[in-house]
C-alpha cells in the first residue's frame, strides 16, 4: 500500500462524488437537445442540491428515526461503491475488502434501506414506490450478477480491478460474450438508475414513477443526499459499465502518476460519450408499462445468459 | 476440559436438559417456575454445549458405547468435528430461544407450562442425541423422540382444529421420512447386520447400492427438512407451533435432516458418486425458488417466515449438491469451499431466522394478531423488538456486512469454479445454477422488506396496535443474542471458517486454504482470485456515514419540522392506503403466475360492501397430494370391502389361506 494508490483511492473518491452530479446535468443537457427544448445549465443539478440543503426539513410525524438515517446509509453505500470501482486507476487499496459480488451487495443494500424508508412514512405513494423498486430491484440483481459472472470467468477472478487489468492486457479485447453482455448491462444501468423505459425522472406521474414515489416524502437536506445518491449511482453504473466494457485508459498496475493524470481525461471522454448515448436511448425510447417490466428485465438476464454460454462455447 | 472428555460433558448436559424437563412436571400450572428457573437453567446448559462443542471440532473425534437401551443393544455415541458444528448450532441457537421463552410462555395458552418445559427440553435434548449418535439404532431412537416431541409442541394449542390438523400432516410426513432413513440404513448395512456407523463407514458398497442408500437418504431426511415437494407440512407446522418453538424447529431442526444428508452421502457411504450432486443441487435450487416466491405472496407472517426457512434450505441443499459434484469429481479443495458454504449458510440461517421467529413472537404477544394485514406502524411502539429484528431481517436478505452475506458470497465462488468441471454440458449448464442463488437471495430482499416494511413501519393498520408495548427484559436478551449472533457471523468470517475447516476435513478430506489470508480479510481462494474484508467494509460505510453526517451538520443548519404526510391535497388519507400484504406481493405473483393457484374474488362496480379476495395456494398440494390422497382413499376402500362383518366370512377366509399354505407346502 503506497501513497499513489492512497491518493488514487482518495481521488477516485473524490472525483465520483464531485462529478456526479455534472455527468447527471450533462444527461439532461442533451435530453434538452435531442428533444428541442431550451437546455438547462450543466451546473443546474449542484444547484437544486444546494438549494436543497439550505431549506428546512419537513418531516411525516409518524415515521421513525429510520427515515432520517436513511438517507445518510444510502449516500455512504454509494460513496463507497465509487472506492471500489476502477474508474481511473485498479491499484485501489479498498478493493481488496470488497469485490464485485460485494459491490452488487451494497448496492442492493442501498436499495431496501430505500425503500424500507419509503414505506416509513406510511402513505400510499411510499409503499408503492417501495413495491415497485424492489420487484425492478430482484429482476435486475441477478442479470447483473450474471454480466460480471462472465467477465470473471474470462479474468478468473471477482475482484474488479483485477478484472479490467486483465481485459486490458489482453492482446485482442474483444470478446464476442463481452458484446452480449454488455447490451445486457446497458438494459439493468436503464433499469436500476429509474431511466426510460423503466422509470422516467422526469415526471410524477403517479401511475409510473418508481425512484420519484418513494422520495415523495423527503425534503430539504435529506432529499438533497438522496438525489446526490441517485446521481451518484448513475455515475458509478457508468464506471461499472466502463471498467467491464471499456477499460481502456483506466492506469493499470503500479500506475505513474502521469498515466493516472490521462486517466482523468479519458474518463471524462468516456462519461461524455455515454451521456450522449444515454440521453439518445432515452429521447428515443418510450416508457413502457410497470408489467412490461419484467419483460425487459427477462430481456436483459437473457443476454447476459447468451454471454455466459458463448463464454463457455467458445472459451472467449 | 478438568479432565472431563467432551463427549461425557456433552452427554451430561443432554441429560441436563432431560432432568430438567421433568423438573417440569413438579409444578406443571406454575409459569413462574418452569419460565424463570427451568428455562434459564435449559439456557445454560445450552452455552455449555456451545462452549464444548467449539472445543470438540478441533479435537480428535471421541467414541463411548452407552450401556442403555435393549439388552446387546447398546447406543453407540461419537462425537467428531461434523457433529460438532451442529452441536455448535444447537446450542448457540437454544440459548436465545430458550432465554426469549423464558420471559415469553404464558399462562392459559394451551399445555399446562410444566408440561411444555419437558417437552421443550426433550425435543432439545433429542436432536443432541441425534447428532452424536454412532449407530442407526440410537439415531432412529432419537430421530423419532424428536419428531414426536416436536408434534406435541406443534399442537400446543390442540383446542384448534387446524393446528391438530397441522400436527398430523406433520407427522405423517415425518414419518414417511423416517420409513426412508430406515430402509437407507437398512441398505447399507450391506447383509452384514452390523447396524454401528463403524461398520457401515468400514463397508464399501457397491454404485448401485449406494446410489439407493443415497437416494433413500435424501427422500428421507429431505421430508424432515422440507424440500419441494416434501415441503407442505412445513408453513403448516411451524406456524402453529409457540414462537420460541417455531424458531427451534425451523432453525435447528431442518438442519438436523442437512447433517444426516452429509452424514451418510459423505461419511458412511464414503465415496459419493458426481452425479448424486446434481439431483441434490437441482432440488435445492427449485426449493430455493420455489419458497421464496411464495414467502413473497404470504399474509401470515409466520408462514412467510415457514416458507423463507424453504428457500434457505434449499439454498443450503444447492451448498450440499454442489460439494458432491466435486467431491465425486474428486476436485477436494472445490468440494471443501462449497461444503463451508454450506455449513456457514446453516448457522446464519439459524441464527436469523429464530431471530426473526422470536421477533415475531413479541409482536404477536404484543398485539394477539399474526395477520399481516393487521399490523403496522411498529416500530414506534416496540422499539427493541423492532431493531433488533431488523437486523435479522437484513442479515436474510444477505445484505453485507452481515452474515448471510458471508454465505452467499463463498457459494457463488463455488458456483464460479464450476466450468472447470471436465464433463462438458454439465459445466456449462452449473453456472446458471449461480444464477437462480442470485435470484433468490434478491427474491429475499423483496421478502424481508415486506416483512419489516408491512409489521413495523408505517402508521397502524388498526386502532389497537396503539397500545402494545415491547418486550420484556428476558425476551430483549434473547433476540439481543442471536442479533449478535448475526453480526458476528458477518464480521468475522475468518474465524468461522477457521472452525468449520474441521468438519470440511472429515467430509472431503481437505479444508479451505489460506492465500494471503489476514484476520481481517476473508481470500479462500487461489492468490488474487477474490477476497472480502467485511470489518474494512462496515468500518468504511460507517465513516463515509459519519462524515457526511458531519459535514452536513457543520455547515447547514439542522432544522427540522414535522407534519403530516403529504397526501396530495385528499384529505382523507388514512392507514388503510398504504400497501397491504397481499398488495405488495402482487408484482411477484404476476411474474410468477405459474407458481402459484390462485383464487380471486372481485367486487363488482355496483356493490354497496366490495369486498376483495385473493387466496393463493400452492399447487404442489393439488397435483400431488390430493391425487395421491385419493388413491389411498380408493385403496382403503378396496380393502374396506374384505370386511364383511359376518364370523363366517371371516372363517372362510382362515380356510381359504389354510388351503393355500398347505398346497405351498407340499408343491
Amino acid at each position: 500500500m503506497n501513497v499513489i494508490a492512497l491518493l488514487t483511492q482518495g481521488l477516485e473518491i473524490i472525483v465520483a462524488v464531485a462529478a456526479a452530479p455534472l455527468f447527471l446535468g450533462w444527461i439532461n443537457q442533451c435530453r434538452a437537445w435531442l428533444q428541442n427544448r431550451s437546455a438547462p445549465s450543466v451546473l443546474q443539478p449542484y444547484r437544486t442540491i444546494q438549494k436543497l440543503f439550505n431549506k428546512d426539513a419537513v418531516i411525516a410525524a409518524n415515521s421513525s428515526a429510520l427515515f432520517r438515517v436513511a438517507p445518510y446509509i444510502v449516500f455512504g453505500a454509494m460513496t463507497l461503491a465509487a472506492a471500489i470501482i476502477p474508474s481511473m486507476g485498479t491499484r485501489l487499496p479498498f478493493t481488496a475488502a470488497a469485490d464485485a459480488i460485494a459491490l452488487v451487495g451494497l448496492l442492493a443494500t442501498a436499495r431496501v434501506f430505500m425503500a424500507l424508508a419509503a414505506m416509513d412514512s406510511g402513505t400510499a405513494f411510499g409503499t408503492l414506490g417501495a413495491r415497485r423498486e424492489m420487484m425492478v430491484g430482484f429482476l435486475a440483481e441477478p442479470a447483473l450478477l450474471m454480466v460480471i459472472f462472465v467477465a470473471s470467468l474470462i479474468s478468473a477472478t471477482t475482484s474488479l480491478p483485477a478484472i479490467s487489468e486483465h481485459l486490458t492486457t489482453e492482446a485482442i479485447g474483444l470478446y464476442p460474450s463481452l458484446a452480449f453482455t454488455a447490451v445486457a448491462f446497458t438494459m439493468v444501468l436503464l433499469a436500476e438508475n429509474g431511466r426510460i423505459p423503466i422509470d422516467n425522472p422526469a415526471t410524477h406521474l403517479e401511475l409510473t414513477m418508481i425512484h420519484e414515489a418513494m422520495l415523495l416524502e423527503y425534503s430539504a437536506r435529506h432529499l438533497a443526499l438522496m438525489e446526490w445518491a441517485a446521481a451518484l449511482k448513475l455515475f458509478n453504473y457508468a464506471c461499472i459499465g466502463f471498467a467491464l466494457f471499456l477499460p481502456w485508459g483506466i492506469a493499470a498496475g503500479a500506475a505513474a502518476p502521469n498515466a493516472l493524470l490521462l486517466a482523468i481525461p479519458v474518463l471524462a471522454v468516456k462519461l461524455v460519450l455515454a451521456g450522449s448515448g444515454l440521453a439518445l436511448i432515452e429521447t428515443v425510447s418510450a416508457k413502457l408499462r410497470v408489467f412490461r417490466a419484467p419483460e425487459f428485465l427477462a430481456t436483459a438476464f437473457l443476454f447476459a445468459v447468451l454471454g455466459l454460454l458463448v463464454h463457455l462455447l467458445l472459451g472467449a | 476440559m478438568m479432565g472431563m472428555s467432551s463427549l461425557s460433558t456433552c452427554l451430561a448436559l443432554l441429560a441436563g436438559w432431560i432432568v430438567i424437563g421433568i423438573a417440569g412436571l413438579a409444578r406443571p400450572m406454575s409459569v413462574r417456575f418452569a419460565g424463570r428457573a427451568l428455562f434459564l437453567a435449559g439456557a445454560l446448559c445450552g452455552a455449555g454445549l456451545a462452549l464444548v462443542s467449539l472445543w470438540a471440532l478441533n479435537a480428535p473425534p471421541e467414541q463411548a458405547v452407552l450401556p442403555i437401551g435393549l439388552p446387546d443393544l447398546p447406543f453407540h455415541l461419537r462425537l467428531d468435528a461434523l457433529s460438532a458444528v451442529f452441536l455448535l448450532l444447537l446450542g448457540v441457537t437454544s440459548v436465545g430461544t430458550s432465554v426469549f421463552g423464558a420471559g415469553y410462555f404464558r399462562a392459559g395458552e394451551g399445555t399446562a407450562p410444566g408440561l411444555l418445559c419437558l417437552q421443550y427440553h426433550v425435543f432439545l435434548a433429542s436432536m443432541g442425541f441425534v447428532l452424536i449418535a454412532n449407530d442407526a439404532y440410537a439415531f432412529m431412537f432419537a430421530w423419532e423422540i424428536m419428531a414426536l416431541a416436536s408434534y406435541f409442541l406443534v399442537t400446543t394449542q390442540h383446542r384448534i382444529a387446524e393446528i391438530r390438523r397441522a400436527g398430523f400432516l406433520y407427522l405423517l410426513i415425518a414419518h414417511l421420512g423416517a420409513l426412508g432413513i430406515l430402509l437407507c440404513f437398512g441398505v447399507l448395512q450391506g447383509g452384514h447386520w452390523e447396524m454401528t456407523f463403524d461398520a457401515m463407514r468400514a463397508l464399501r458398497l457397491g454404485p448401485q447400492w449406494a446410489t439407493c442408500a443415497f437416494l433413500l437418504a435424501f427422500f428421507g431426511f429431505g421430508a424432515k427438512a422440507g424440500l419441494v415437494p416434501l415441503h407442505v407440512w412445513l408453513p403448516e407446522a411451524h406456524p402453529a407451533a409457540p414462537s420460541p418453538v417455531s424458531a427451534l424447529m425451523s432453525a435447528v431442526m431442518l438442519k438436523m435432516a442437512l447433517y444426516g444428508i452429509l452424514r451418510v452421502s459423505f461419511d458412511l457411504i464414503g465415496a459419493p458418486l458426481w452425479w448424486w450432486g446434481l439431483i441434490a443441487l437441482g432440488v435445492g435450487l427449485f426449493s430455493a425458488l420455489y419458497g421464496v416466491v411464495f414467502a413473497a405472496a404470504q399474509t401470515d407472517m409466520k408462514r412467510l417466515l415457514a416458507y423463507s426457512s424453504i428457500e434457505n434450505i434449499g439454498i443450503a441443499c444447492a451448498g450440499l449438491g454442489l460439494a458432491l459434484v466435486f467431491a465425486g469429481l474428486g476436485m477436494a479443495s472445490l468440494a471443501a469451499l462449497a461444503v463451508i458454504a454450506m455449513l456457514y449458510h446453516c448457522l446464519n440461517h439459524a441464527l436469523m431466522k429464530s431471530l426473526l421467529f422470536l421477533g415475531t413472537g413479541a409482536v404477536l404477544h404484543a398485539t394477539g394478531q399474526r395477520n399481516l394485514g393487521k399490523l403496522g406502524g411498529l416500530m414506534r411502539y416496540m422499539p427493541w423488538t423492532a431493531w433488533l429484528t431488523l437486523i435479522g431481517a437484513l442479515a436474510i436478505a444477505s445484505l453485507p456486512p452481515l452474515n448471510g452475506f458471508v454465505s452467499e458470497w463463498l457459494l457463488l465462488q463455488a458456483f464460479l469454479f464450476t466450468d472447470q468441471i471436465p464433463r462438458t454440458f454439465i459445466n456449462m449448464l452449473l453456472p446458471l445454477g449461480a444464477a437462480v442463488v442470485a435470484l433468490s437471495a434478491a427474491l429475499a430482499a423483496y421478502v424481508m422488506v415486506k416483512f419489516y416494511g408491512v409489521i413495523f413501519l408505517g402508521v397502524p393498520r388498526e386502532g389497537t396496535l396503539v397500545r402494545a408495548h415491547d418486550c420484556g427484559r428476558l425476551e430483549r436478551f434473547g433476540l439481543a443474542w442471536l442479533a449478535a449472533g448475526c453480526v458476528l457471523l458477518g464480521l468475522l468470517p475468518v474465524q468461522v471458517i477457521a472452525r468449520l475447516n474441521a468438519a470440511a476435513i472429515l467430509l472431503v478430506g481437505t479444508g479451505l486454504g489460506e492465500h494471503g489470508q489476514r484476520w481481517w480479510l476473508l481470500a479462500p481462494l487461489t492468490q488474487g482470485r477474490a477476497s472480502y474484508g467485511p470489518i474494512a467494509f462496515f468500518v468504511g460505510v460507517l465513516s463515509i456515514v459519519l462524515l457526511t453526517a458531519l459535514v452536513v451538520r457543520l455547515f447547514y443548519h439542522g432544522r427540522v419540522r414535522f407534519s403530516l404526510p403529504w397526501d396530495c391535497g385528499f384529505g382523507q388519507l388514512d392507514a388503510r392506503m398504504q400497501d397491504s400484504a397481499e398488495g405488495f406481493g402482487q408484482p411477484v405473483r404476476h411474474v410468477f403466475q405459474p407458481f402459484f393457484r390462485i383464487e380471486r374474488e372481485l367486487p363488482s362496480a355496483f356493490d354497496n360492501a366490495p369486498k376483495y379476495r385473493v387466496i393463493v395456494t400452492d399447487r404442489v398440494w393439488y397435483a400431488l397430494y390430493e391425487p395421491l390422497v385419493g388413491l389411498v382413499r380408493r385403496a382403503a376402500n378396496g380393502v374396506a370391502w374384505l370386511q364383511q362383518g359376518r364370523v363366517t366370512t371371516y372363517l372362510l377366509y382362515g380356510f381359504v389361506t389354510l388351503l393355500v399354505l398347505l398346497g405351498v407346502v407340499l408343491a
